[in-house]
């Protein structure tokens, strides 16, 4: 019993307490603050925008500097730009511009009094103006690099703008090597297994270099017309581009029946959007994105060496979709 | 009572009859009683419906039979990952059997002891990450599910990269030699329990999830400072 009352009395008392708090003698609207000149605050504006501006053109320079690495800088940079410009901001609304609630006054029609004080007015005004150019000069830097930033990575915008589209290292004769440049031979290339191969002596980075190296039954490989299956797929082994047609991944993903009768059919796929290509059709698109088959690479194989080499160029252009690009050959 | 009592006695013939076979389980047998449907009594296939095993050999017979794979209900299911069908002494009598059809591979040896975890991981990425994602968690290929490998052993792994099973592709000697294969297993291994040097995990199974996380960190952390850099008004 006692208990309770001594719980019942807390309670109580904890909520009159709150009532009983002491009372504003009159509720201060924020939206009137009166902002007393900080030069300080207004000093530290001007340098978080002027800091963001930099961290922003920082991410243009690593972007140019250092093409597709270190994605962490890069955020970072981004991330740290846009986080000054945000303390920037809450320092401004905070400490250096006034709120106050203005209502004009009906003028007079006669404004003696105005032209008494204009120009002292105007005077008075001046005073401030350095600062608010100091700041708007900042804003301007701070514009200035997250715009640059957000700009540069047009620079990644398809293959290097010139006449080089469809200028590929594939020729007829050249070596087909692997990664550490041991030339392929056909043998290498089983049933059910899938080879990367590059030309020899090419840039590995170069889009056009990669190709995926498959075999098939001779029996069971349909290639469009105008591609003989001696000069295009030597004893069933075919190369394709490795850059999906959609977004230029790497084709890192192959399927191959153990069991023909009762599975799907061979197909190569890009493992971003899944777009899936067969092989037996002249890397036709039998699902997913891509507008197009992958370019198809005609083989030889040396028949003193056994060794695989290009029998030509690639039956079309190499990368992903950009504008113009014909949907229907590859 | 007399149910308990009957199924006593059942037990009891089926142990007697057990030891009839006194020198284990007969492969030849069991493969045609459960393999034989689909691959020929004499293994050598049924168009339509199963491969021949005549090159299988005794490593696709014992991956097959101890992952579950095999056999399947249906010759146009997915074999999937199950708990196997078989007894160990079984399989052993199966794997011999299917292995005295053809001259067809053993099943590999793997080397942990000397196997570099660094290595198998870039072979990992280099060649499997594709589909089973780096952790090897398992992804989709396009008509098919890469599963998951944490419940494969280091032979399993080394199996199934030689032998491609189902949609997989194989891997020849070249592409992964032996020493690099069980970098490879014993990478898989570490899967089963990486330490997690970021932090929170999140299942493994990529940027997507941890994505949507940082998400929802960042919106709670955007509510927190609009809540502090805000103000009421008494109105």
């Amino acid at each position: 019993m006692s208990v309770w009352r001594v719980i019942v009395a807390a309670v109580l008392l904890v909520l009159r307490g709150g009532r009983r708090g002491p009372k504003p003698e009159e509720p201060v609207d924020p939206r009137e603050r009166r902002v007393p000149i900080n030069s300080r605050a207004q000093l530290l504006v001007a340098a978080l925008l002027a800091l963001g501006g930099l961290a922003g053109l920082g991410f243009s320079v690593l972007y140019l500097l250092e093409p597709g690495n270190e994605t962490q800088w890069l955020g970072l940079a981004l991330g740290v730009a846009l986080a000054l410009i945000a303390a920037a901001l809450i320092v401004a609304g905070k400490a250096v511009v006034p709120q106050e609630i203005a209502v004009e006054e009906r003028s007079q029609l006669v404004h003696e009094h105005d032209e008494a004080i204009v120009p002292q007015m105007v005077a008075a005004g001046g005073e401030g103006v350095t600062r608010r150019r100091l700041i708007a000069g900042a804003a301007g830097v701070a514009g200035i690099g997250v715009g640059a930033a957000l700009v540069t990575p047009a620079a990644s915008l398809g293959p290097n703008v010139s006449q080089r589209i469809d200028d590929t290292p594939w020729r007829r004769g050249v070596r087909v090597v692997d990664e550490r440049g041991r030339a392929i031979l056909a043998d290498d290339v089983a049933f059910g297994t899938f080879v990367t191969g590059f030309p020899e002596g090419a840039s590995l980075r170069d889009l056009a270099a990669p190709i995926v190296i498959v075999r098939l039954l001779p029996s069971t490989i349909h290639l469009p017309a105008g591609r003989p299956l001696a000069q295009w797929a030597p004893e069933g082994l075919l190369a394709y581009s490795k850059i999906c047609t959609h977004a230029g991944c790497a084709i890192a993903l192959y399927r191959y029946p153990s069991f023909r009768a009762t599975q799907p059919r061979p197909a190569l796929v890009c493992p971003c959007h899944y777009s899936t290509f067969d092989p037996a059709r002249g890397a036709d698109v039998i699902f997913g994105p891509a507008g197009r088959p992958l370019p198809q690479l005609p083989l030889a194989i040396d028949p003193a060496t056994r060794e695989l080499r290009a029998n030509g160029g690639y039956s079309g252009s190499i990368g992903p979709a950009w504008l113009n690009v014909d949907r229907g050959g590859a | 009572m007399r149910r308990a009592a009957l199924a006593l006695a059942l037990g009891a013939l089926l142990a007697a009859a057990a030891p009839a076979s006194a020198a284990g389980p007969d492969g030849r047998a069991l493969f045609r009683g459960s393999c034989a449907s689909c691959h020929g009594l004499d293994g050598r296939g049924v168009p339509g419906s199963g491969p021949s095993l005549q090159r299988a050999g005794a490593q696709a017979a014992d991956f097959y039979l101890r992952t579950g794979r095999m056999p399947l209900a249906n010759p146009s299911d997915p074999p999937v990952r199950t708990p196997p069908l078989f007894t160990d002494a079984q399989i052993t009598a199966l794997t011999a059997y299917v292995a005295s059809l053809g001259a067809g591979p053993p099943i590999p040896p793997v080397d942990l002891v000397h196997a570099d975890l660094s290595a198998g991981r870039r072979a990992f990425t280099d060649h499997c990450a594709g589909c089973h994602q780096v952790l090897a968690r398992g992804g989709i290929v396009t008509g098919a599910i890469a599963p998951p490998l944490q419940q494969a052993t280091p032979t399993e792994v080394a199996q199934a990269v030689r032998i491609g099973p189902y949609l997989m592709p194989r891997f020849t000697r070249r592409q992964i030699d032996d020493r690099t294969l069980a970098d490879i297993a014993a990478y898989v291994q570490w899967t089963k329990h990486p330490d997690d040097r970021g932090g929170w995990s999140i299942g493994n199974i990529g940027p997507i999830p941890e994505g949507l996380v940082a998400w929802f960190i960042g919106l709670l952390a955007l509510l927190v400072v609009i809540r502090l850099i805000g103000e009421r008004s008494p109105r």
